[in-house]
């Protein structure tokens, strides 16, 4: 049967850039259906009721939503270029660290960009601070996350290796992830902004700056309503 | 690794410790239960989860394994003499873990706060989570294709995500006064939840209502500042 794959995301969807990368990674074929979440599609609200979010992965007509559970999913469909490691300790530290990044760091870096004042925001920069010496220190050695090459965890870290730099930006508040601080996440963003799967599946930088400018409050907010 | 060396931090409360319970059991897999103490947080769980500082944590020979969901992934994964608890299929463990993430991200974090929640906002997050049942009614009805469990014949990935939480929905019935399971509604669930209740794997590690709501009115009182109800 000719393999189709379809991917309903957005330019700046942090989650939907996780997808491409790993469909890159392993050299497979979709289409990118460009939402406007405004207006979004009926196709996206009949594949994913749910949430009615990006992005949506559609293999051969079945959907695939919440961007980690596509990641493993497109994992175990094509095999070439694994992203998981095989010992089942391994794996549980990966799922681990990918759940942390979403549920923590993600939080902390809106909020240390958005927070209402200056005190919240700092407060929440010296959280994320935290947050990313338990990152430096799971590195430990390694080239990435995943070892010699990347995996699902330097995939889903891309809120660390470029997100956080975007925001930080947009929102005029100073780097965190500085070579002094954090040497070897440091190191990290240089090794993986090299790969090609990663560098070619990034937003265009200025655009989305300039983006963020616009939007990063309504993120925060959105996401403080939502807790 | 010997296998038989499986220790579980956890408290007799916890859904999320109930989850690896249920998987350890589901797999027959002899483990230690040490329960911590409510309120205090022992040395093996501070250095076993210094992140998150939480329980559940598995600790497997040496290795600690923490957060519910993967610890009941792992447990899959290394005891696979057992029963299965993800599918086979590759498409329908997607459709699980999306269901499993639905209920923590979503479903669970809006019923716990219903009951301290006023007037607008807890309207709001009743019907959140009373829509949230309708869509698992229908998702129920999907994949146990007539038979008792999510998983099928036996109980699998989203029975024990969801059904850890069934303990917490009661406790949020009797002293939110609401009611969220309603068998005019979701009667599929209501009879899924009764066969959850009574599996073999369940029955021992699921807290009795009335001990919850008690432990709850505890939680609800100290939070308030309030010397706690005698007993």
């Amino acid at each position: 049967m000719a393999e189709e794959v379809l991917l309903f995301s957005t330019w700046f969807s942090i989650y939907g850039r996780r997808v491409e990368m790993a469909l890159k990674l392993k050299g497979i074929e979709y289409k990118f259906i460009e939402e406007d979440l405004t207006n979004k599609s009926p196709s996206l609200l009949k594949y994913n009721p749910v949430h009615k979010k990006v992005p949506v992965l559609v293999h051969n007509g079945k959907p695939v939503a919440e961007s980690l559970v596509i990641l493993e999913y497109i994992d175990e469909t094509w095999k070439n270029h694994p992203i998981l490691p095989k010992h089942p300790y391994e794996r549980a530290n990966t799922r681990f660290w990918a759940k942390f990044i979403d549920e923590k760091c993600w939080p902390a870096i809106l909020q240390a960009c958005w927070g209402k004042d200056q005190k919240e925001r700092e407060k929440a920069a010296e959280e994320l601070s935290k947050l990313l010496q338990f990152l430096e220190n799971e590195l430990k050695g390694k080239r990435f996350f995943g070892g010699e090459t990347i995996g699902l965890l330097d995939i889903a870290g891309n809120t660390i290796g470029y997100w956080l730099g975007v925001f930080e930006e947009a929102a005029g508040v100073s780097e965190l992830l500085t070579r002094e601080k954090f040497p070897k996440l440091f190191n990290w963003v240089n090794e993986w902004l090299s790969v090609s799967a990663i560098k070619e599946n990034l937003p265009p930088r200025d655009k989305h700056v300039a983006f963020m400018r616009l939007n990063g409050q309504g993120f925060w907010d959105d996401y403080n309503a939502s807790k | 690794m010997a296998k038989n060396d499986v220790k579980l931090l956890g408290v007799w409360a916890s859904p999320f410790v109930m989850r690896a319970r249920i998987s350890l059991n589901i797999k027959s897999v002899n483990y230690e239960f040490l329960e911590e103490t409510v309120g205090s947080k022992s040395e093996l769980l501070l250095q076993s989860n210094p992140v998150h500082k939480k329980v559940p944590v598995l600790i497997h020979g040496d290795k600690p394994i923490c957060e519910s969901l993967v610890i009941v992934q792992y447990i899959d994964e290394v005891w696979t003499s057992g029963p299965s608890i993800l599918s086979t299929d590759h498409y329908d463990r997607a459709i699980q873990r999306f269901w499993a993430a639905y209920l923590d991200d979503k479903w669970f974090p809006a019923m716990r706060r219903i009951r301290g929640a006023q007037g607008e906002e807890r309207q709001e997050l009743v019907d959140q989570v009373v829509e949230g049942l309708a869509l698992l009614e229908e998702a129920f009805g999907k994949y146990s294709k007539g038979k008792a469990f999510f998983g099928g014949d036996q109980i699998g990935f989203i029975d024990i995500a969801f059904g850890s939480l069934l303990g917490w929905l009661r406790v949020t019935e009797k002293l939110g006064e609401v009611k969220l399971l309603d068998e005019a509604k979701t009667p599929g669930l209501v009879k899924w939840a009764e066969s959850f209740c009574a599996d073999a794997a369940v029955k021992s590690v699921m807290p009795e209502t009335e001990k919850l709501i008690e432990f709850s009115k505890l939680l609800m009182a100290k939070m308030k500042g309030a010397p706690p109800p005698k007993n």
